[in-house]
């Protein structure tokens, strides 16, 4: 795995009704860390995201990945180097079946059908899916699509991995084995979620996204124990944090 | 509107039809495709008022039918489905042609309804190919089949594309038909004023979904090709298969075989 950081440098974003989405955002993402993007609804979060995959690019100010600028003409190798995967699993499985979906990604790079076949496999065991391989992906639960989304993505090798709200629609069990996974995998690794203590669990560090900029950058626990800053951002503490409701009346 | 969501959920049943790994599902897609292509030419060469000689040919799908393991009443019910276009295309041809023609001595019929006969069965059967190719072999494998045939790559995406939009069409139109059911007097349908934003809400819904798959496709490398998982060569059994049915149709197409049988007969007894 080559050292890829990631520099977003005053970055300014504009939709094309003319809504601001980032408005002057800069951050640094160093090689293996483990980064929560949080943030209340339209603070910028998959807008955030979309500009490391490539999928928009910013009206002013700089997206910087492993020293190449996010740009059309870079996109080939920005796309090898961060997988992305989607907030709903649905949209990211579009193939008759899991083998060909995760497939998709590694016949684009162009390899050989050993190396295909060999990468699916991989990828399907590491999400525990390989039994999954041969069904459709619209006959599989919420916990086993997400699964194969990220299968998709760890098959094309990549060395970042961006996670849009990875544990939403998931029950508490398909959750906490999607936790135990993600815990596994040595990929820097930028996560976008409401689900704060998926963020207590997974990531050492955590951005706090208010109006399309960095409200706040910092170890994780230290920004969840200051109530007034979640309050400003609309989040408030993680339940693990919390002090319980019934011990405390008792 | 629930019919809508039926229709849907049919089609995953024609995609799960063609999962299944039966003799004629295992044939190459290539072999089955130029099968289904040479079926549909020859259906459609006969005279405009061949009836008794295109009969033979219905072996073909009753024979696709027990190889492929197929549900022979659910396909009839796909087939019924597209039968109003069928009967809406010969409608005409009775009260324009007029010709008389002899029927087996028996009778006279006005040569429209021969034909209307006629365009009916062709139909009939090109239409069953059609569905019977779908229902044993997957997409992307007929997908994959058409490059090796030499297909352009363009249509080729298309054809896929257009496979996997459809589902995401019906999807939505679903959600819509629900939402719609859930807030409609019971017994009545839409107001005729709100199907104007209801199909625009439809179009710009769909329209955002495929462009979320299709960010979806950009990420994981695809440039405009769709790279199919290669199929394997064609083997000695695809291709008698391909001679087999190839020869069949040749047969009917040159002989009456009811004919010839009808004379076998009468010389035996």
């Amino acid at each position: 795995m080559s050292h890829h950081t990631i520099d977003l440098t005053n970055v300014h974003y504009h939709y094309p009704d003319g809504t601001p989405a980032l408005t002057g955002l800069s951050l640094h993402i160093g090689h293996g860390e483990a980064v929560a993007i949080v943030g209340a609804n339209g603070s910028g979060k998959t807008t955030l995201l979309s500009h490391l995959a490539g999928l928009l690019f910013a009206s002013a100010g700089e997206v910087n990945i492993g020293g190449y600028p996010v740009a059309p003409k870079t996109l080939s190798h920005i796309r090898r180097t961060i997988g992305l995967v989607f907030q709903n699993p649905d949209d990211q499985l579009f193939m008759p079946t899991v083998y060909e979906d995760v497939a998709f990604g590694p016949l684009n790079l162009g390899l050989p059908p050993a190396s295909v076949e060999e990468r699916v496999s991989a990828a399907l065991q590491t999400v525990d899916a390989l039994a999954l391989k041969d069904r459709p992906p619209y006959r599989l639960s919420g916990g086993q699509k997400r699964a194969v989304a990220i299968a998709t993505v760890l098959a094309m090798e990549p060395a970042i991995l961006v996670m849009d709200e990875p544990t939403a629609a998931l029950d508490p069990f398909a959750r906490r084995q999607l936790i135990n996974l993600l815990k596994t995998f040595s990929h820097t690794k930028i996560i976008a979620t409401h689900d704060l203590d998926l963020v207590l669990d997974l990531c050492e560090r955590t951005v706090i996204l208010k109006d399309g900029r960095v409200l706040a950058d910092g170890r994780t626990r230290d920004l969840f124990r200051n109530k007034p800053l979640l309050a400003e951002a609309r989040l408030e503490q993680p339940f693990s944090m919390q002090a319980c409701p019934v011990c405390s009346q008792a | 509107m629930r019919n809508i969501v039926t229709a849907w959920l049919d089609l995953h049943y024609l995609d799960d039809l063609a999962r299944q790994a039966s003799f004629f599902h295992r044939l190459h897609p290539a072999g089955k495709l130029v099968i289904t292509l040479a079926f549909a030419v020859t259906a459609a060469s006969f005279d405009k008022y061949e009836i008794a000689g295109l009969l033979p040919l219905f072996f073909y799908p009753l024979a696709v039918m027990a190889l492929g393991r197929l549900p022979s009443s659910r396909l009839l019910q796909r087939l019924l489905l597209v039968s109003p276009v069928v009967l809406l295309v010969g409608l005409f041809n009775p009260l324009l042609d007029r010709t008389p023609h002899d029927v087996a001595g028996l009778f006279t019929i006005a040569g429209g309804w021969l034909s209307f006969l006629s365009l009916t069965l062709k139909l009939t059967l090109t239409t069953t190919a059609a569905l019977l190719l779908i229902a044993t072999t997957k997409l992307p494998a007929i997908g994959a089949a058409l490059r090796q045939l030499g297909l352009p790559r363009a249509l080729v995406v298309q054809l896929l594309l257009l496979h996997r939009y459809l589902f995401v069409l019906l999807e939505e139109v679903g959600r819509i038909a629900q939402a719609c059911e859930l807030r409609s007097a019971p017994g009545k349908g839409l107001p005729y004023g709100a199907w104007g934003s209801l199909l625009g809400q439809l179009l710009l819904r769909t329209v955002s979904r495929a462009e979320r798959i299709y960010q979806a496709m950009r990420c994981r490398g695809f440039d405009g090709e769709i790279r199919l998982l290669m199929l394997r060569p064609m083997q000695a059994r695809d291709y008698w298969h391909l001679l087999a049915w190839c020869g069949f149709f040749l047969l009917c197409r040159f002989v009456n075989l009811p004919h010839a049988f009808g004379h076998f007969l009468l010389e035996v007894l």
